[in-house]
């Protein structure tokens, strides 16, 4: 069940990351979902010795308590493995905001509670120009997301509203899963079935 | 009203319409399904104590971990890595417990997913087509909408052989013209997707027509089909001609005797009717296109195989990937050095990829400097392979001849190029690390990879073959 998320956010501000990048397929070896979290941005976050990059934004002390993850245009372009957000949910995000998002990864990230937020470039500069401040000028900049409302607020008060499906958006809000819709739909499957010549 | 042939497929699919609060119920016809997105669904399916509703409409295979290393003694495919024993055990143990018929690694019809649905047969015009892979796009070549899904959805439609979909819009792609010899249906969708952008066709479904189109084969259309999703749209489809019914007969699923002339008359009807309008369109002329070549790290990052590195548009994106190609602006591509050539995948892995790689490799030596892999899509393309003699071509030229599967494309399996080198590919992604972590990818057809291999650097296969 997702309401509101408030948390602080980190930045990652490149166009086009795609499912390679977020959890590359040597790590797709699995037949479980648990763990993956530690392989998220795995070719960007270590170094050839597998010791954690301390530059690299997900290393960074703040992201430990960040719940939200600002990326660039067309974040999860590329493959429909899950496990991309199994990754991202797996290390803690619950959203991610863009300016656009890959339809296969959104639906995924939709399916595993994780919030795809696409807003306007000017409101989403506005985030990474936040998070770009040095660190010395005060601690992280903060995000509030109210699914119940569609709406995105910074800590100065700027808002705006982000598009979301009603039927995602009400499974979330009450911790429905799709599939129990789906099952309900037995009798139309089966009428269909009939009429399309059975299987 | 007149409608398109997405609008025609989609509402003979529709379980349950679209309502205000709810999605469309939309049933598949067909689901595809692979290892490596589709233990956990299963899993899912056990954890509830349910059965597959429809596991005549679900095929499986085995190809993204599975090991293209040449046959044992015993004939039999070794699996050396233990994580990938495990997922193609799991897939025999799922398709055993709930009666999914398996193309099993070594059997005779195992594949890419995307090679052997059209080549058994399977995927036909008119159908919905679902698989746990964004490559699923493949198969609306053949006039079926057919898009690729997430593991939740495998399990749903394992479930209920539906899936909940909100209306996708459309896009008209009319590639005027006629490709020039030497050019691609690889070069074609290449300048599509440099043209339109990787995220040129989000939440669209792209209908490919036109002249260009029309005077494809089927695994050229499917070469184009494949790559839709890397503009960013759910699927790509043409409509069905003749091209399609002739390649679909005789195939061991497709239908036969009076069962044929049957779907015949129906797959005819299948096209966008008159005075129907796309969300959007785009117009090409195929006759201006020259072989494309990649110089960054996603698809849409594609120049003609002469040109240069264009100019940085200053954005982190462009200088990244430049700075992890190891390019610059202004260079030039032709007659950079590569160390290895995969010619492969679901893209260019069929026959009539092989016989162009082949045609520029025959009587050729492969560059001491350059590695080449010839992964064959399946065993029945290796099978027909080796009955020309293809696979003697590539051997003799100096390259490896493989067994069937999606080996470098993905780099799952072991198959991969090394941190630094750089590949000429004719798969479908350049991603960072996507063929092997640091590994570089220029994405082109099997010309180009065939005559770069023999270069030892990028070439441009007309300059061999005129
Ligand atoms: S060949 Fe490559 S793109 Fe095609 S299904 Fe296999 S991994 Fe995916």
């Amino acid at each position: 069940m997702i309401r509101t998320i408030t948390s602080t956010y980190v930045v990652l501000p490149i166009d086009n990351i795609d499912t390679d990048i977020i959890i590359p397929a040597r790590f797709l070896k699995v037949t479980g979902k648990a763990g993956l979290g530690r392989h998220l941005f795995a070719n960007w976050r270590y170094a050839e010795d597998g010791s954690p990059r301390p530059e690299f934004v997900i290393n960074r002390p703040e992201a430990a308590a960040a719940r939200v993850l600002v990326a660039g245009d067309n974040f999860g372009c590329g493959s429909s493995r899950e496990h991309a957000p199994w990754a991202l949910a797996d290390f803690g995000f619950r959203a991610v905001v863009s300016t656009s998002f890959a339809s296969i990864f959104r639906n995924n990230c939709l399916k595993n509670g994780i919030l795809p937020i696409a807003v306007e470039p000017a409101f989403h500069r506005k985030m990474v120009a936040a998070a770009g401040a040095p660190a010395a000028a005060g601690p992280p900049p903060t995000v509030t997301i109210d699914l119940e409302t569609r709406t995105i607020s910074l800590a100065d008060g700027t808002s705006a509203t982000f598009p979301i499906e009603p039927f995602p958006r009400y499974c979330l809000l009450n911790g429905l899963d799709e599939l129990s819709f789906l099952l309900q739909q037995e009798e139309a499957i089966e009428a269909y079935e009939r009429r399309a010549g059975g299987g | 009203m007149p409608r398109t042939l997405f609008d025609t497929i989609w509402d003979a699919h529709l379980v349950r319409p679209e309502s205000d609060d709810t999605p469309a119920v939309l049933y598949v016809d067909l689901h595809l399904v692979h290892e490596v997105t589709s233990p956990q669904a299963f899993a899912m399916l056990r954890e509830r104590g349910r059965k597959v509703r429809r596991p005549e409409r679900t095929v499986a295979t085995m190809d993204h971990s599975t090991p293209t290393t040449p046959r044992g003694a015993d004939g039999r495919i070794p699996v050396t890595d233990p994580e990938a024993a495990a997922q193609i055990a799991q897939l025999e143990t799922n398709c055993r417990d709930f009666g999914i018929p398996l193309f099993a690694l070594g059997s005779e019809r195992q594949g890419i997913v995307h090679v052997i649905g059209p080549e058994l047969g399977l995927t036909q015009p008119g159908m919905t087509i679902v698989c746990g892979d964004s490559h699923t796009s493949t198969h609306g070549a053949f006039g079926a909408l057919a898009f690729g899904i997430g593991t939740t959805e495998v399990a749903h439609v394992l479930m209920t052989q539906c899936l909940l979909q909100t209306r996708p819009s459309t896009l008209l792609i009319r590639a005027e013209g006629r490709l020039h010899p030497g050019v691609t249906a690889k070069d074609l969708i290449l300048g599509i997707i440099a043209k339109i952008g990787v995220g040129g066709g989000t939440g669209h479904v792209i209908e490919y027509a036109g002249p260009a189109i029309r005077a494809l084969s089927m695994e050229e259309r499917m070469t184009v089909c494949n790559m839709s999703i890397e503009a960013g749209a759910r699927a790509g489809m043409i409509a069905p001609d003749d091209t399609t019914f002739e390649y679909l007969a005789g195939r061991p699923h497709a239908p036969q005797g009076k069962a044929w002339e049957r779907a015949l008359a129906d797959w005819k009807s299948l096209a966008t009717d008159d005075g129907a309008a796309h969300d959007r369109a785009v117009t090409i002329d195929a006759s201006r296109l020259e072989p494309m070549i990649t110089y960054g790290t996603n698809p849409g990052m594609a120049v003609p195989i002469r040109g240069e590195v264009p100019p940085s548009d200053g954005e982190a994106s462009m200088e990244r990937a430049l700075g992890y190609m190891g390019l610059h602006p202004g260079q030039r591509l032709l007659g950079h050095r590569i160390d290895v050539v995969f010619i492969g995948s679901c893209t260019n892995a069929r026959l009539s990829d092989l016989r162009q790689a082949a045609s520029v490799l025959r009587g050729r030596k492969v560059a001491a400097n350059v590695r080449l892999l010839v992964v064959p899509g399946s065993q029945s393309v290796k099978q027909q392979a080796e009955a020309e003699g293809l696979d003697r071509v590539f051997r003799e030229a100096g390259g490896e001849w493989r067994e069937a599967g999606c080996s470098m494309c993905i780099a799952m399996n072991g198959d991969q190029i090394l941190p630094g080198q750089y590949a000429v590919s004719t798969s479908n992604r350049n991603f960072e690390g996507r063929q092997g972590k640091g590994g570089r990818t220029f994405l082109a057809s099997p010309l180009t990879a065939a005559a770069s291999a023999v270069a030892g650097t990028i070439a441009d296969a007309r300059e061999l073959v005129e």
